[in-house]
């Protein structure tokens, strides 16, 4: 078979990624801007002997998909803003018992129903915040569609190798957009089969017991052991404790096993960096603006450069750093007030270098929102 | 087996207070499944929050303590994708009524099957006694501090409503009747509800001064009655237990497994 | 290949952003083009002025919105009333004749067409005014080949109405020939 052309819109790209991932399972609930995820999986996934479901409510959704992934399944859920507000409860149940399984948000302008058919970055912070207690999470996102396509393929391997929730944020733009797609061969991109315990049936297994490396091998419901799942803290068994020793341990270990593997989760993708002076860092649709424009500044002969992240969370702290070392400029192109920008400046030697290049109308940035941007800091004008 | 032969010994004792109606639940849960022969591995049970979904803790099945009142949420996720097991899902009346509503009526629509069981006991009582979407007008609770003025549920005619094609009450007073409509609500190939009033000694009772854990019962042995019986006509204050529905109606995973096919895909 | 920017407008229900998916997917499945299709979305997606943008290029599309487009079309008066005012200076400007009144000078070449009246003269449904459209777009700019709009017509439109479609198409072609 040859290589297959599609031209698609995003949100379709997301869901021939999930299919090519090994999706076996999706529940979800109507809503604009993502709405086409639901639509084409609810076609496509039983041709391929998986299971769609639509449920009664975003909450509803995100319980089902982990009460699936338990049975040994790969599972997604795919929502907008209020929608994935519906979903921080159980997102947060998924961080603490350890439940791999993807949510895509292909986000709108918020707060509350905000604007839905628009495109906004807004949720940034809700994805790293948005359940309560300390946590760790892993977010991606992209700005192409062969890039959808990989960064979902990412997340299921992500959520497996991690045995964590991990959210793909979108946006209407990228989501809604239609553009080519060349669709990976099988085999083409390595997928990551979920971990399953080797201790034999009758033999003691400690479901929450990880090993050497950090990671906890799994066993299906309706397998040989049977074992308790819940959101409290737990001991090994998966049973409800309080003792301190337990709680911190554990809550040690749900924030370490991403943490520590920042450097390995990081994806980016660097556009003449190499002797750049002046820095953008953007994302998502944003990531396409801003290298409109330092295609055509290059073309011009000033040392601009892009690093489009791909991984937000955890946040890329070194990669950046890397990266800005000695840059006169940072410009953090996104659309919302700053969220991705605050970590830049967290993140830099000179948090008065870097810059925020934003639009929040719910109007896409356009090249010239930056261009201005940029005057404005050369102290240009407009 | 013997009922011991299905629990985790290991995390007893359990947390329930004494006199408490919810032991007695489990103790004839455990033995309508041991009469059914199944394997433990094929069983899972699912509840949500609350002094009722501790049970879940307590069974060797597989089992998922999940969020308040998302129980059936969860439980629809693990049916679903593997039909072949059994799914058990107690819940409390706050769990399955107030913060699980939805959920539940739309479990119910669905007619997916698994075995809900709502252990009523009217009120919080893992936060302290507040009141329920079951207490009832007049009730006292610590936040009906003047007596309750919300209207109760009655939670056979809204399963009935909402479409569970199983649907039953019985009280923990009458234990052989419990065990036998809990074996028959497993076996049904459907959306299966079971109520069981259960007693809060500590919080219902007190606080509306309805006497210790087994004038709570004897209350249930003297307000209840078979469904149709004469004594009901005679009183129709009485609250009646048995099955109320039983019908054989297309079953949600069965069907999704047509649509399956209807794709072209194969399970 | 000089970097060409679209804009469809129109109601909703009249198809343009139909049109432009299959204009811009003939570009990349059939020509090796690059393209890149985006619409408005929301009520407009349900009636109201409605529009669709499409680029097309032999480059990487970064940017993928079209503020000035080199093409517009418009096939209502509230449409033209809207968008007219976008076009790039120079830039091809085609209007339904029965269904727009142009009422401005447009920096712009103007092509007021009998798009509308030819389908309705000839095919007698309205449902395929869209691909009559394209075809007189192609007609007037050769943006693509017509054989690319042909194939995929093939692929997205159902067995029964495809000879509709390929007729309206070729209606196209011929009115934007003098």
């Amino acid at each position: 078979m040859g290589s297959q052309v599609k031209f698609i819109q995003g949100n379709e790209v997301c869901v021939e990624a999930a299919l090519y991932a090994g999706l076996d399972f999706f529940a979800g609930y109507p809503i604009t801007p993502s709405t086409e995820i639901a639509e084409h999986l609810a076609y496509r996934l039983p041709q391929a002997g998986g299971k769609f479901i639509q449920m009664e409510d975003e909450i509803a959704s995100m319980c089902a998909i982990i009460g699936a992934s338990l049975t040994g399944q790969k599972v997604l859920t795919a929502t907008s803003g209020p929608g994935f507000s519906l979903m921080q409860e159980a997102l947060g149940y998924a961080v603490m018992a350890e439940i791999p399984c993807v949510i895509v948000n292909v986000q709108r302008g918020g707060p509350s129903t905000g604007i839905p058919t628009h495109i906004s970055q807004g949720d940034v912070n809700q994805a790293r915040w948005g359940t309560h207690g300390d946590h760790a999470i892993i977010a991606l996102t992209a700005s192409n569609h062969q890039d959808v396509f990989a960064m979902t393929v990412e997340a299921f391997n992500m959520a497996e190798t991690y045995r964590t929730p991990v959210v793909l944020l979108f946006d209407e733009v990228v989501g809604h957009m239609r553009e080519k797609l060349i669709l990976p061969q099988t085999n083409e991109i390595p997928l990551v089969k979920r971990l399953k315990t080797s201790v034999d049936g009758g033999v003691d297994y400690h479901p929450y017991l990880a090993r050497e490396d950090g990671r906890l091998p799994m066993s299906d419901f309706g397998g040989v052991h049977r074992y308790n799942v819940t959101g409290l803290y737990h001991d090994m068994w998966g049973f409800p404790s309080d003792n301190p020793k337990i709680v911190h341990g554990l809550l040690r270990h749900l924030v370490d096993k991403i943490e520590s593997n920042a450097d390995t989760i990081a994806r980016y993708k660097e556009h003449y960096l190499e002797d750049a002076k002046k820095v953008l860092i953007s994302y998502g649709a944003s990531a396409r603006s801003a290298l409109h424009v330092v295609n055509t500044l290059r073309q011009k002969g000033q040392k601009y450069g892009l690093l489009e992240l791909q991984t937000l969370w955890p946040f890329p702290h070194q990669v950046i750093r890397d990266r800005c070392n000695g840059a006169e400029h940072i410009i953090v192109v996104e659309m919302n007030l700053g969220q991705i920008c605050r970590e830049v400046k967290n993140a830099v030697d000179h948090p008065d270098r870097v810059f925020l290049a934003n639009r929040v109308d719910g109007v896409f940035i356009n090249p010239s929102d930056i261009r201005q941007t940029l005057r404005l800091i050369q102290g240009r004008g407009v | 087996m013997s009922v011991k032969d299905y629990i985790r010994e290991r995390f007893f004792p359990h947390i329930w207070c004494a006199g408490c109606g919810h032991g007695i639940v489990l103790n004839n849960l455990l033995r309508a499944v041991g009469g059914l022969g199944m394997s433990k591995n094929e069983i899972v049970m699912v509840s949500g929050i609350g002094c009722s979904s501790r049970i879940s803790g307590y069974v060797d099945f597989h089992t998922l303590h999940t969020l308040h009142g998302r129980a059936l949420a969860f439980a629809t996720g693990v049916k679903l994708s593997k039909p072949e097991l059994n799914v058990i899902v107690p819940m409390g009346d706050g769990d399955a009524l107030a913060i699980g509503g939805n959920h539940f009526i739309h479990a119910a629509r669905r007619n997916i099957a698994m075995t809900a069981i709502v252990m009523n006991n009217r009120i919080y009582g893992m936060t302290g006694g507040q009141y329920s979407p079951l207490s009832g007008p007049g009730k006292l609770a610590t936040t009906a501090p003047y007596r309750n003025i919300d209207q109760d549920f009655d939670i056979v005619k809204l399963a009935k409503a909402a479409g569970a094609t199983f649907v039953a009450r019985t009280t923990t007073y009458h234990i052989q009747q419990m065990a036998d409509i809990l074996r028959q609500a497993i076996l049904h190939d459907g959306f299966s509800v079971v109520e069981i009033l259960s007693q809060c000694p500590t919080y219902f009772g007190r606080r509306n001064k309805l006497g210790n854990a087994a004038d709570m019962m004897k209350f249930f042995k003297d307000n209840t009655t078979p469904i149709g019986s004469k004594a009901k006509k005679e009183n129709p204050e009485l609250t009646e237990r048995g099955i109320f529905v039983q019908n054989d109606l297309p079953e949600y995973c069965a069907e999704y497994d047509k649509i399956i096919k209807k794709a072209g895909g194969s399970c | 290949m000089e970097r060409t920017r679209l804009v469809f407008s129109g109601s909703g229900g009249q198809g343009v952003i139909t049109a432009a998916i299959i204009l811009a997917e003939a570009a990349v499945l059939h020509e090796g083009l690059i393209a890149v299709q985006t619409q408005a979305y929301g009520a407009a997606a349900r009636g109201g002025a409605t529009r669709s943008e499409v680029i097309i290029s032999d480059e990487q599309i970064n940017y993928p919105k079209v503020t000035q487009p080199n093409i517009l079309v418009c096939l209502t008066q509230e449409s033209y009333n809207i968008f007219s005012g976008i076009i790039r200076p120079g830039g091809l400007l085609i209007t339904d004749k029965r269904y727009v009144k142009v009422k401005q000078k447009v920096d712009a070449v103007q092509h007021e067409m009998p798009i509308y009246e030819t389908v309705m003269e000839k095919i007698g449904k309205p449902i395929v005014l869209n691909i009559c459209m394209l075809g007189t777009l192609l007609g007037l700019t050769g943006i693509v080949k017509p054989e690319s709009i042909f194939k995929v017509l093939e692929t997205r439109i159902p067995e029964s109405f495809l000879e509709m479609n390929q007729n309206a198409l070729k209606l196209g072609l011929q009115i934007s020939q003098p």
